[in-house]
């Protein structure tokens, strides 16, 4: 399996702040990666260098991205690139029609590879099959971005929009919190339906109950911005028996 | 500053789109303003002895006013007597009859603007009286007007045609001594629009003026003065746009509605006046009272304004809510960018039984931009049932800009319910990164975002007004953000 996305010993600083001190990570094509992590441990800092979210420094280290150096490519050219962030706290944009901005995603993606634009009657048939999927109404596609949604209506439409934009790499950052058992498992199921072996997936969470319904290929433990231990699905598996704190203390 | 604001401030650069100035010879009185100036305008457009007798009245009044100076606005002293009140196109002895007589270079700068003259503004249903400086050059649509007994003319003509009504309405909503603005416009107007619906009548299209400021030094002082005669509708669109100029060009005007009983007259206004360079050089001063008087029951009067020119603006559009169950609205999007200064709001005037109005203000500010929402509700003791419902947000757009907003409320009746709310919040960078890692560009996020912001009041614009209005949104914010 080819590479598709390769961080080498990544540094990064948020003001005076070390976040990630040294993140080493390879993801192959088509496989499902979890990253695993006690609060504050560099999990979302980690998410939003790779989208490309201003306010963070790299200090050194390299991300390789489909052969590309990630880092150098403003954050909307990463997206068109197929790199995909499901938010853990997706904002609300007041007024801005919830198919409008996925309509125009989707056509920035589709210029950038050279296709036509999807003309809005085409659009409106794919997304309502997918929001059917994700057993969203379909009030919500005419309602505003994320306006006066619930935490769990945020985070289903997160994966609506990854269903819509078909990513190549998708990191979806704590797409579990907040969700009661059964909107787990539709959001669950929708990041299932996208498996592939074209796609690669990245879940950061904080707990193993998602990783129930999604098995991952591989398990990291991020903590104090460094990858601690690498392992398999039984690694998440054992953190979710022994908590955080001996590895905690093995790294001390 | 980051990367990112430094890109935004970049395509804020962007120069004006509208720049561009018609070689037109103007017949131009010299500079400054007397009792001699205003017998020689009043001359020219052979007004009779009651409308000279106004002016003068306004100038006599006018003299012993001071320019007011309570506005969050900052700009250099106007001289008054620099500037030249009355300026015409030549060669129009007679006025032309058809657009065929009209100075084709005139008609070729409506086209740059967009004007939807000629069949364009028959297949949008517009009609359009188009000021070009001081005197109104075209007018179409008047036969299925008069067809309908509707009046729809330049403000000149309709002091030839219909002086009764003009002695009747002229200056009952806006005196002529109501402030120093309203005061030199009364003194000094050169032209405008007039309009009159009678009873019963729905106008069968929109109506519509183009302003445009052209002759340097020249300022402007439209008048435009509406009637809804009982039962009748109407809706009328205002829009404007300037040429580039490095002098500050001096705009007064007033508006003027008066809705009789079951009325309803809609005002939209779309102003895209040269604000000025990205220095703060030149643009549009624009010091404007506007006016509605709800003066029967159930009348209603309508604002929408989306003011994104001008480097000053100074503008109040304003309802007296005299009949009962009379209806007030104003709907507003104020943009400012670079240097632009805006103090612009509304007064709400219940006088009437059970009268009700309604504020959205949506105020933008990015640049080193100041924006000001200023608003009064006023309930009289005579206003039982009075209900007010107001709404200002700011958008805030970079970290030199500025917004402020400087409600009043006053309520002399125990019964009245007056509701305020207001938000000010920042293009949030988390917003606009939720667009970009979604592919959007940063012009494109930040004009959706800015849509979504205003979207209450776009949707109250007529359809054809609503694109342009966010065309222009598009326009004056390129890459806003930071």
């Amino acid at each position: 399996m080819s590479s598709l996305l390769s961080i080498r010993d990544l540094h990064v600083r948020v003001s005076d702040r070390e976040v990630l001190r040294g993140i080493d990570l390879e993801v192959a094509t088509g496989e499902v990666h979890a990253i695993m992590g006690p609060n504050g441990s560099g999990k979302s800092s980690l998410s939003h260098v790779l989208a490309g979210k201003p306010g963070y420094e790299i200090t050194a280290g390299t991300v390789t991205y489909l052969g590309r150096d990630l880092l150098a490519l403003p954050a909307e050219e990463r997206a068109r690139e197929g790199l995909f962030l499901g938010f853990q706290y997706p904002v609300e944009i007041p007024g801005v029609n919830n198919t409008y901005l996925l309509r125009a995603a989707l056509n920035a993606a589709r210029r950038h590879r050279g296709q036509g634009e999807i003309d809005a009657y085409d659009f409106l048939e794919v997304v309502r099959a997918k929001a059917r999927q994700m057993k969203m109404d379909e009030s919500f596609l005419t309602r505003g971005v994320n306006e006066g949604f619930s935490g769990g209506e945020k985070k289903r439409n997160e994966i609506l929009q990854m269903l819509v934009l078909e990513p190549k790499l998708a990191i979806l950052d704590e797409s579990d919190s907040g969700l009661d058992i059964d909107a787990l498992k539709v959001v669950a199921e929708g990041i299932n339906s996208l498996r592939s072996a074209e796609r690669s997936l990245v879940l950061v969470t904080h707990y193993q109950r998602l990783l129930d319904h999604v098995q991952p290929d591989k398990v990291h433990v991020l903590a104090q911005g460094r990858i601690l231990r690498s392992g398999g699905p039984e690694l998440a598996r054992e953190l979710e028996q022994r908590g955080y704190d001996w590895l905690l203390e093995t790294a001390a | 500053m980051s990367t990112q604001d430094q890109r935004l401030e970049d395509v804020l650069a962007r120069g004006y789109q509208h720049g561009f100035v018609t070689d037109i010879e103007s017949d131009t009185v010299p500079p400054g303003l007397d009792e001699e100036t205003i017998r020689f305008i009043s001359a020219k457009k052979k007004e009779p002895q009651f409308l000279l007798d106004w002016r003068l009245r306004a100038l006599e009044r006018w003299f012993t006013m001071k320019e007011p100076h309570w506005a969050k606005l900052r700009y250099k002293p106007i001289d008054y007597q620099a500037i030249s009140y009355y300026s015409a196109p030549k060669n129009r002895t007679d006025g032309p009859k058809s657009l065929s007589e009209v100075d084709p270079k005139l008609l070729a700068t409506y086209e740059k603007l967009g004007v939807p003259l000629h069949e364009r503004a028959r297949l949008a249903g517009v009609a359009v009286d188009a000021v070009f400086d001081s005197v109104s050059v075209a007018t179409t649509f008047k036969d299925r007007l008069a067809a309908a007994g509707v009046v729809f003319c330049p403000f000149s003509e309709a002091v030839q045609s219909h002086p009764q009504l003009l002695e009747q309405y002229l200056g009952t909503v806006v005196p002529y001594g109501d402030n120093f603005f309203a005061a030199l416009n009364s003194a000094a107007f050169t032209d405008g629009s007039f309009v009159y619906i009678p009873p019963g009548v729905r106008c069968p299209m929109e109506l519509s003026t183009y302003f445009r400021i052209n002759a340097a030094k020249t300022g402007q002082f439209e008048r435009t003065l509406i009637i809804a005669d009982k039962g009748s509708h109407v809706s009328y669109l205002e829009g404007c746009t300037a040429p580039m100029r490095d002098e500050n060009q001096l705009h007064a005007a007033v508006v003027e509605l008066i809705a009789l009983d079951d009325a309803q007259i809609k005002y939209s206004t779309v102003q895209n006046w040269y604000p000025g360079d990205e220095n703060g050089r030149g643009g549009i001063y624009n010091f404007v009272t506007k006016r509605g008087e709800c003066r029967g029951r159930n009348s209603k009067i309508s604002w929408t304004q989306v003011e994104t020119g001008s480097a000053i603006t100074w503008k109040y559009p304003s309802c007296v809510l005299r009949g009962e169950n009379s209806v007030g609205e104003f709907y507003s999007v104020a943009v400012t960018n670079n240097h632009q200064q805006a103090d612009t709001g509304t007064k709400m005037i219940h006088l009437g039984a059970n009268t009700k109005s309604t504020i959205i203000s949506k105020g933008i500010s990015a640049g080193h931009a100041q924006n000001t929402y200023r608003g009064l509700v006023s309930v009289m003791p005579g206003a039982s049932g009075a209900r007010n419902f107001t709404q200002c947000d700011s958008l805030l757009i970079g970290a030199h800009c500025g917004a402020h907003t400087v409600p009043y409320i006053e309520t002399r009746n125990p019964q009245a319910v007056v509701e305020h709310e207001a938000s000010t919040s920042r293009i949030g960078e988390d917003q606009l990164f939720y667009c970009l890692q979604r592919g959007l560009s940063e012009e494109d996020a930040v004009n959706m975002i800015v849509s979504g912001f205003c979207r209450t009041v776009l949707k109250e614009l007529p359809m054809e007004f609503a694109v342009e209005a966010q065309n222009l949104l598009a326009v004056s914010l390129e890459g806003a953000v930071g």
